[in-house]
C-alpha cells in the first residue's frame, strides 16, 4: 500500500527532526525521519528504550516544548502541521488526529468523573448540548466495551481496572471520529490478556472507523499481530521499513535481525535467546558513521566512517545499511 | 477463609469513615464559632456597646461572668459580639487572596518563561519585608478601617496562595494528562483552569485555613494599634487595647478578648492541619 503524497489524504512526514538542547550538548532525538501512513493504514514504529520513537510521535503531534526543537515536515491533510499556528494545529488535534498514552493511570485526570473527560473533548470540538454529548459519550463507552457504561461515566478514573481505564482513554481519543490515531505504547502498561483484547479493539476499531493508526511499541509480537507496516528505528533514525511480512521474514538490517532473534516464539525449537551486545549510544554524542556500528557483528571500516544512507529496496522497502545483502543472506534465524 | 476476605473488604471502608482527630476538633471549634458569629445576641447576655456606669471595672461574677471594662459594658457580650467581625475579618481578608492567588499561581505555572521571571521577583520583593510592617504601612496610607485593611492584607497575602499553586501547576503539567489534554485539542486556558487547578488546589486550601488564623491574629493586631476596626465595635484587638491600662487592676478586659483569639486561632490551625492529614491519606 502506496501512501498518498500530495494527494490529501494520510499523513506524510518529511525530514522530522527534533533536537533537545541539554546542558550537554545537543541531542538528536529524532532525525530525518520519513514517513508514510496511508488512509486505514497501520503502521508500526519499534525500537529500544530511547531509539526515538515516541519522540517522533509526540513531534508529529506538536507536543514537543522547549528545549526541543522540531524541524522539518509533517503533512496532514495537505497542511503541515509543524508550520501551522498554535490555534489552528489546536483544532486538528482531538478532532482529526488524537493520540492515546502508555500509562492509562496518569494520562486521565484523576480528580475528574470519566464522563466528563470524555464529554471535554466534545465540548471543545463540536456544538453539541449536554443532552448531544451525554449521548455520545454513552456510544462511545460502548463502542470501546465498557460495560454498564451510564453507572462507568459517573465513576473516577481510579475505580478503572488498568484495561478498562485504556478503554476510557480510547473512548476519550475517539470522541470526534478522528482520521488518525497516534498510538504510544498503548499496551505495555497493560497484562497480557488484556493487551489482546486492546489491540482487538484497536483493530477492529481502524476496520470500522477507516481510521489510520500509528502504533509506537517496543514489542515486535505487537506489530506483527496487528500492523501492515513497519518502521525500525535507532538512534533516532529509521532503519528498515518494510510491509510486516517483508521484514519479518528476511530483515536486512543487522538491529532488525538482533531485536527479531531476540524473542522467543512458540513452536520452535527452545535455544537460547540471542540479545544484542552492548546498548544504545546516547543521543549527544552518537558514534560517526552507522550509529549501530559498535554493537554490529556486520560492521566493516565504511560503517565507521560513512552513515549509511536509508535506501529503497523496490516497493515499500527502506534500509540503511552498507551490507543488507550479507544480512539479507546470513542464516535464517527465525 | 470467608471470614478472612470479609475483613479485609471491610477495613479500607473502615477506614475511609475515620477523620483525622485534628479535623475533628478544629471543625467543631470553628463550627461553634461561626453559630456564634452569625447569632451573636442568642449568647450574648447584655447590649456589647451600652454604658453601665453603675459596675466599672467589675471582676467576674455571675451577673457579669468575664467582667466589666471601664465603661461598665459587659466584657462576655463584647467577646461574644466582637466573634462577628473577627470571623468576618478570617473570611474576608484571606477569600480575595486566595482565589486572586490562585489564578495568578495557576497562569504563572503554566505559562513559565518571562511571566514566571516577573512573578519570582514579586515574590522576592514581598518576601523581604515583615508581613506585618508592610499591612501597616499600606494601611496607614488608605487610612484606617476594616476595608482598608482587606485591601491592604489582600495585596500582601495573594503572593503566599500563587506560590504554593504554581508550584503544583508545575508539577502538574508535565504529567501525562495535561499531554492528553493539549493531545485533545483543549485550550490552554481549558487545561490550567479545568484539569490541573483541582489537582493543583490542595496545598493552597490547607494553607487558607491557616491564613485565617493569622488573618485574625492581623485583624485584632491592627484593632490593637486602631488600624483595624474602630472603637467602639467589639473586636477582640480593640478590646485588648482597652484594657492595656488597666492591666494591674482589671486584668479581665484584656485577657478574655485574648483567650477568644487564642481558641478560634487554633480552631484554624488544626482544621488546616486536618485537612492536610486527609489529603495526604487519600494521596
Amino acid at each position: 500500500m502506496s501512501a498518498g503524497i500530495g494527494t490529501g489524504l494520510g499523513l506524510t512526514v518529511r525530514g522530522l527532526t527534533t533536537l533537545f538542547d541539554t546542558p550537554r550538548g545537543m541531542a538528536l532525538a529524532v532525525a530525518d525521519v520519513d514517513l508514510d501512513v496511508g488512509p486505514g493504514e497501520m503502521v508500526g514504529l519499534v525500537g529500544e528504550s530511547g531509539s526515538g520513537k515516541s519522540v517522533t510521535l509526540r513531534s508529529i503531534m506538536g507536543l514537543i516544548q522547549t528545549p526541543g526543537h522540531v524541524t522539518g515536515k509533517v503533512e496532514w491533510g495537505g497542511r503541515d502541521l509543524v508550520a501551522m499556528p498554535a490555534e489552528e494545529l489546536r483544532r486538528i488535534r482531538g478532532s482529526e488526529i488524537a493520540m492515546i498514552f502508555q500509562e492509562p493511570m496518569t494520562a486521565l485526570n484523576p480528580v475528574l468523573p470519566v464522563g466528563l473527560q470524555l464529554e471535554e473533548n466534545l465540548v471543545a470540538h463540536t456544538r453539541l448540548n449536554a443532552r448531544e454529548r451525554r449521548a455520545r459519550a454513552l456510544e462511545l463507552m460502548n463502542i470501546v466495551g465498557i460495560p454498564a457504561a451510564e453507572r462507568r461515566l459517573n465513576e473516577y478514573p481510579h475505580q478503572f481496572s488498568g484495561g478498562m481505564r485504556q478503554r476510557a482513554m480510547i473512548a476519550i481519543a475517539l470522541a470526534c471520529s478522528p482520521k488518525l490515531l497516534l498510538a504510544d505504547e498503548p499496551t505495555t502498561a497493560l497484562d497480557v490478556t488484556i493487551q489482546d483484547q486492546i489491540l482487538k479493539l484497536l483493530l477492529d476499531l481502524r476496520d470500522r472507523l477507516a481510521m489510520s493508526v500509528v502504533l509506537v511499541t517496543h514489542d515486535l509480537g505487537v506489530i506483527a499481530g496487528t500492523c501492515d507496516r513497519m518502521a525500525v528505528m535507532y538512534a533516532g533514525r529509521i532503519v528498515e521499513m518494510g510491509t510486516v511480512i517483508d521484514v519479518f521474514r528476511q530483515p536486512r538490517h543487522p538491529y532488525t535481525r538482533g531485536l527479531l532473534g531476540s524473542v522467543p516464539r512458540a513452536g520452535a525449537v527452545r535455544t537460547m535467546l540471542s540479545s544484542i551486545e552492548g546498548t544504545p549510544p546516547g543521543l549527544t554524542d552518537l558514534p560517526a558513521g552507522c550509529a549501530f556500528h559498535p554493537r554490529c557483528s556486520f560492521a566493516t571500516d565504511i560503517c565507521r566512517q560513512e552513515r549509511p544512507p536509508l535506501q529503497s529496496l523496490g516497493a515499500d522497502r527502506k534500509v540503511a545499511c552498507f551490507h543488507h545483502d550479507r544480512v539479507a543472506a546470513a542464516e535464517a534465524i527465525l | 477463609m470467608s471470614v478472612a476476605v470479609e475483613k479485609i473488604g471491610l477495613y479500607p471502608r473502615f477506614r475511609r469513615l475515620a477523620l483525622p482527630r485534628t479535623l475533628i476538633s478544629g471543625a467543631i471549634i470553628i463550627g461553634v464559632s461561626l453559630l456564634i458569629a452569625f447569632f451573636p445576641a442568642l449568647f450574648a447576655p447584655y447590649d456589647p456597646i451600652a454604658f453601665d456606669y453603675k459596675a466599672l471595672l467589675k471582676g467576674p461574677t455571675l451577673a457579669h461572668p468575664f467582667g466589666t471594662d471601664s465603661f461598665g459594658r459587659d466584657v462576655l457580650s463584647r467577646v461574644i459580639h466582637a466573634y462577628t467581625i473577627d470571623m468576618q475579618i478570617a473570611v474576608f481578608a484571606t477569600v480575595g487572596p486566595f482565589i486572586f492567588g490562585t489564578i495568578v499561581g495557576a497562569y504563572v505555572g503554566y505559562a513559565g518563561g518571562l511571566a514566571e521571571a516577573i512573578f519570582g521577583r514579586v515574590v522576592d520583593a514581598v518576601i523581604t519585608f515583615p508581613f506585618l510592617v508592610l499591612v501597616i504601612a499600606i494601611v496607614s496610607v488608605l487610612g484606617p478601617g476594616l476595608g482598608n485593611m482587606y485591601v491592604a492584607v489582600g495585596i500582601v497575602g495573594w503572593v503566599f496562595y500563587a506560590r504554593l499553586v504554581a508550584a503544583e501547576v508545575k508539577v502538574q503539567k508535565r504529567l501525562d494528562y495535561a499531554d492528553a489534554g493539549r493531545v485533545m485539542g483543549y485550550t490552554p486556558m481549558r487545561i490550567v483552569f479545568r484539569h490541573l487547578l483541582p489537582n493543583a488546589i490542595t496545598p493552597a486550601i490547607v494553607y487558607w485555613m491557616t491564613d485565617m488564623a493569622l488573618a485574625i491574629l492581623l485583624g485584632s493586631s491592627l484593632g490593637y494599634l486602631g488600624l483595624g476596626a474602630q472603637p467602639p465595635a467589639a473586636e477582640w484587638g480593640v478590646q485588648i487595647a482597652d484594657g492595656k491600662n488597666f492591666m494591674s487592676t482589671a486584668w479581665w478586659i484584656s485577657v478574655f478578648p485574648g483567650i477568644a483569639i487564642v481558641i478560634t486561632g487554633l480552631g484554624f490551625s488544626l482544621l488546616g492541619d486536618g485537612l492536610a492529614q486527609l489529603m495526604r491519606v487519600r494521596r
